[in-house]
């Protein structure tokens, strides 16, 4: 693998770009008008325009994607995450056109990708599932059936959703009935398919992921857990490993439920099972990414190893460099999620970043997607970069962390920079005590 | 109250109100969307809407009027 597409923007295009080069691979970036000064495209070999800034004109644009990695000659694309990461189409056609698809084959993307499907193929490899209906429900009586006999609260899910979007937590029956149709609708809208589904709300829950790899030649392995339970609207916003919750025994019974599920859809190449936890550490499979996953940096500190090189040697069918009882985990790693929004109300709040600096020091890895001087457009997601600091223990991680975003230059725009310190000092997150509802319960005043 | 401006800049996703209709204080008039978070965008006052100055699928600025009303 000489030269590789990304099919990507921002700082993940960024961050594959120094693996590359560390490889020795050349890079072709695509950019839409509005990323056309941004790092990621001074930072490839070769950058070229692909469209207007909508995502359907430009990052979503198959057909003219293809055009260029067959023009450019490239031997394999590597799709980041979001986007077309997760396309079994976009996938199939690379291969097609004699181009390797740098992750999973796209069989196993289109069994995952169907929160229903994946759900049914687990649990019949014995992973424990969410109590729920296991199958689409097309009516709201029969949805009411359904969540009387697991008993509310429930969550109405988007069969074809991911990332958070398309779930709604229904308390009662009332509602059950009024989101019902909206929840339809938008499943419609975002992911072409308004077919829902009901799960056992789980309260109080973690949600911690155990990374895996495999490669073509039947070796999987795992590379321990993140816990990710800091979130707002459903999306994470802090992710750490390891887990400062879960007991021994409990992390070592997931790791080897992960590896069964990666072995029963043969998995090849970086990919995430997400469980959810509830308070006596039973735990149930939510669903797969199969993908590169945006907190993949905090596994990477822990274990001293590159993801996005073992995608490449994975892809060029290699097999994985190490075998599990090689691969430790050390230390303690935390990510902060940088977004361009309000740290209270967490609002959109896209403009210029007149000033974006840190001060460099062993530990702190900064991935970031956007410079001083560069504009954060509304067209893409709000994420500025990835702050990911490392200690030898926890404690010592969030002390860097503090001193990290004291010693933060950032400007021009509101970020949740601020909700951070605030995350930071908090007894409750400094004793590792806490859910999925943590932002929402804490409501943390930001000035 | 005039009009209604966009306090963001984003995608029209929808439009709920039309020339001529008579919206509440509090109503939600139309959706924007920007970075791939929906963005409703309410009424501050009662009034009768005058004319929709953008359509779906309309990129607009921060500051750019969304609805005049009589």
């Amino acid at each position: 693998m000489r030269k590789i597409l990304i099919a990507n923007r921002g700082e993940i295009a960024l961050r594959i770009i120094k693996t590359c080069r560390e490889m020795e691979i050349e890079t072709v970036a695509i950019y839409s008008d509005a990323d056309k000064d941004l790092p990621f495209v001074k930072e490839a070999t070769y950058a070229f325009r692909i469209g207007e800034p909508p995502v359907n004109k430009s990052y979503l644009k198959t057909e003219a994607i293809l055009e260029i990695a067959k023009r450019e000659n490239v031997d394999g694309i590597h799709p980041g995450y979001g986007f077309l990461s997760e396309n079994a189409v976009f996938a199939r056609s690379v291969i097609n056109a004699g181009i390797a698809f740098i992750g999973p084959d796209p069989e196993t993307i289109e069994l995952m990708g169907d929160k229903i499907v994946s759900r049914n193929t687990m649990k019949e490899a014995g992973v424990p599932v969410v109590p729920g209906s296991g199958e689409g429900t097309s009516t709201l009586e029969e949805a009411c059936r359904l969540a009387d006999s697991m008993g509310y609260p429930v969550m109405l899910k988007a069969s074809g959703g991911g990332g958070g979007i398309g779930m709604v937590r229904c308390e009662n029956e009332q509602a059950l009935a009024k989101s019902f149709d909206s929840t339809k609708a938008r499943a419609k809208a975002y992911f072409g398919s308004d077919e829902v589904f009901i799960e056992k709300y789980i309260e109080n829950a973690r949600h911690v992921e155990i990374q895996v790899f495999g490669d073509h030649h039947g070796n999987i392995v795992h590379l321990f857990e993140r816990d990710c339970s800091i979130q707002r609207r459903h999306q994470k916003v802090v992710e750490e490993s390891p887990s400062p919750f879960l007991s021994e025994q409990t992390k070592q019974k997931m790791y080897e439920t992960a590896l069964t599920a990666a072995k029963a859809v043969n998995y090849k190449n970086a990919g995430t099972i997400e469980f959810i936890v509830d308070e006596q550490e039973n735990f149930y499979f939510l669903e797969m990414n199969t993908r590169l996953q945006v907190e993949h940096p905090v596994t990477e500190q822990v274990t001293g190893l590159d993801l996005v090189e073992w995608q490449l040697l994975a892809a060029r069918g290699e097999k994985l460099p190490l075998q599990q009882n090689s691969i430790k985990q050390a230390g303690h790693s935390i990510e902060f999620r940088l977004y361009a929004e309000d740290p209270v109300s967490f609002m959109p709040s896209p403009g210029k970043l007149s000033k974006f600096e840190w001060k460099d020091t062993p530990g702190i890895r900064v991935d970031y997607g956007y410079a001083s001087n560069t504009a954060v457009s509304p067209f893409y997601d709000p994420m500025i970069a990835k702050c990911i600091i490392y200690g030898q223990s926890r404690d010592e991680a969030i002390e860097n962390a503090l001193q990290f975003f004291e010693g933060l230059g950032i400007e021009g725009i509101k970020t949740n920079a601020p909700l951070f310190k605030e995350i930071l000092k908090d007894e409750d997150f400094r004793k590792g005590n806490y859910s999925t509802s943590f932002l929402a319960k804490k409501a943390f005043a930001v000035n | 109250m005039k009009e209604i401006t966009s306090s963001m800049a984003g995608t029209v996703l929808n439009v709920l109100v039309e020339a001529g209709q008579e919206v509440n204080a509090g109503q939600e008039v139309l959706m924007l969307e920007s970075m791939k978070m929906e963005i409703p965008v309410e009424s501050e006052a009662a009034g009768k809407v005058a004319e929709v100055k953008v359509s779906i699928g309309d990129f607009v600025n921060e500051g750019d009027v969304l609805i005049v009303f009589e």
